[in-house]
């Protein structure tokens, strides 16, 4: 059956509280899940005081800043810091989003930290995305066609091409699919937000001559099938995309070459 | 241990090459069920305080009655087919899940022929 509370070695106890406020400035606590593959200990919630007046407004400032100046074992992944590689991926004040567009601001209190949910986590705030990353792999990101390659570029119209619209931008954050009920209940099965968004600009790609080959590898009851339209995808997605109605058109195009 | 590439576990069996079927019956009896449950409840309400002869009269009429069924089957079709998704979402073990299912199905089936036959013994009954 799904597992609905944590295990036993998984519960979150409180951590230590790294710095105390001193002398004036604009201070913004910040509590932030560690996890130490090392140390045997469960996970723990520790406090952190950043002064808003010394430091940029983002919350992945602050972390940078909590890394740098106050305990430099804090891991987390970030590149960017502009939201286009999509490594700084986590759950801040209960919402999947990254951390270099999320304002400090935005959250009343104390800014809540945690890795993306229902993944393994590797340290802190890293999670494993191994089998996400391979369920990417399993779609076959790439355009596939049996015509010989023309001499030039393979040409696309400009109706064609704005069919893209709306699913190139994705930067395969995972926000979307750690958001995802069905994701947590059967990611081993379930291909999730992002990748069925991903498959599906593989399909309408009007340049690609495999998409019946690509819609029989995904008419699964699993690997399509788990997503029951809740949304939560696209509430998510930092990007301002859809993975739902990526979703819903590819189910769309399921019925349409049968009826 | 696991010595498994990641990509062997992400494609795992392969895909089913099935669900739109699933799907598509849901949808249809979804309708359908729009339909025939207005029907039912016009029925009930114009049949609220009658006795079981007027029940019976008006169940001998064979549209009404080809409705009921009709709204059997599509019901218990679309619970067979909703309640199967929620066990495949929710039971993990590949043993309990084969039982669930089939538990599911032969409670559909016998929630099916119990109705068919409260209707037609009502229709048909002396
Ligand atoms: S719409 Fe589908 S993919 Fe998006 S959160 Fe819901 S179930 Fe998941
Ligand atoms: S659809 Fe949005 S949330 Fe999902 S991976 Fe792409 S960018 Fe991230
Ligand atoms: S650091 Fe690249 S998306 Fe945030």
């Amino acid at each position: 059956m799904v597992q609905l509370t944590l295990p036993k070695n998984s519960k979150i106890s409180v951590g230590k509280t790294w710095n105390k406020p001193e002398g004036d400035g604009d201070w913004k606590e910040f509590k932030i899940y560690r996890w130490n593959p090392d140390d045997g200990l469960n996970p723990r919630l520790d406090t952190f005081y950043v002064d808003r007046s010394q430091c940029g407004p983002m919350v992945l400032d602050a972390l940078i800043k909590i890394k740098s100046e106050i305990d430099p074992t804090l891991t987390l992944r970030r590149s960017c810091r502009e939201g286009i590689c999509g490594s700084c991926a986590m759950n801040i004040d209960g919402t999947n989003t990254l951390a270099c567009l999320k304002g400090m601001d935005e959250v009343d209190g104390a800014v809540k930290v945690y890795p993306l949910p229902h993944m393994q986590v590797i340290k802190d705030l890293v999670p494993d995305m191994t089998n996400f990353y391979a369920q990417h792999r399993s779609i076959e990101p790439w355009l596939k066609t049996d015509t010989a390659t023309p001499p030039t570029e393979w040409k696309q119209s400009r109706g064609d091409r704005e069919k893209l619209d709306g699913l190139y931008e994705c930067i395969l954050c995972a926000c979307c699919s750690t958001s995802c009920p069905s994701y947590w209940w059967n990611s081993d099965r379930y291909l999730g937000p992002a990748i069925l968004l991903q498959a599906y600009r593989w399909v309408i790609d009007s340049r690609d001559e495999a998409t019946g080959e690509r819609l029989d590898n995904l008419e699964d009851p699993f690997r399509l099938y788990r997503c029951h339209t809740i949304m939560n995808c696209a509430k998510a997605c930092p990007k301002g995309l859809s993975p739902a109605k990526a979703i819903a058109e590819l189910k769309k195009l399921m019925v349409e070459r049968r009826v | 241990m696991n010595m498994r590439t990641p990509l062997k576990t992400a494609r795992n069996l392969g895909s089913a090459k099935e669900g739109a079927d699933h799907f598509w019956k849901q949808r249809v009896t979804g309708v359908a069920n729009v339909a025939l449950g207005l029907f039912l409840v016009w029925l009930i309400a114009s049949l609220v305080g009658a006795d079981y002869a007027t029940v019976k009269a008006k169940l001998a009429n064979p549209v009404i009655a080809l409705a009921l069924l009709a709204l059997v089957v599509s019901g218990t079709l679309h619970m067979r087919l909703g309640m199967q998704t929620i066990i495949e979402d929710y039971v993990h073990g590949e043993a309990a899940k084969i039982v669930c299912v089939m538990l599911n199905t032969f409670f559909a089936t016998a929630v099916a022929l119990a109705c068919t036959f409260a209707v037609l013994k009502i229709s048909f009954g002396a």
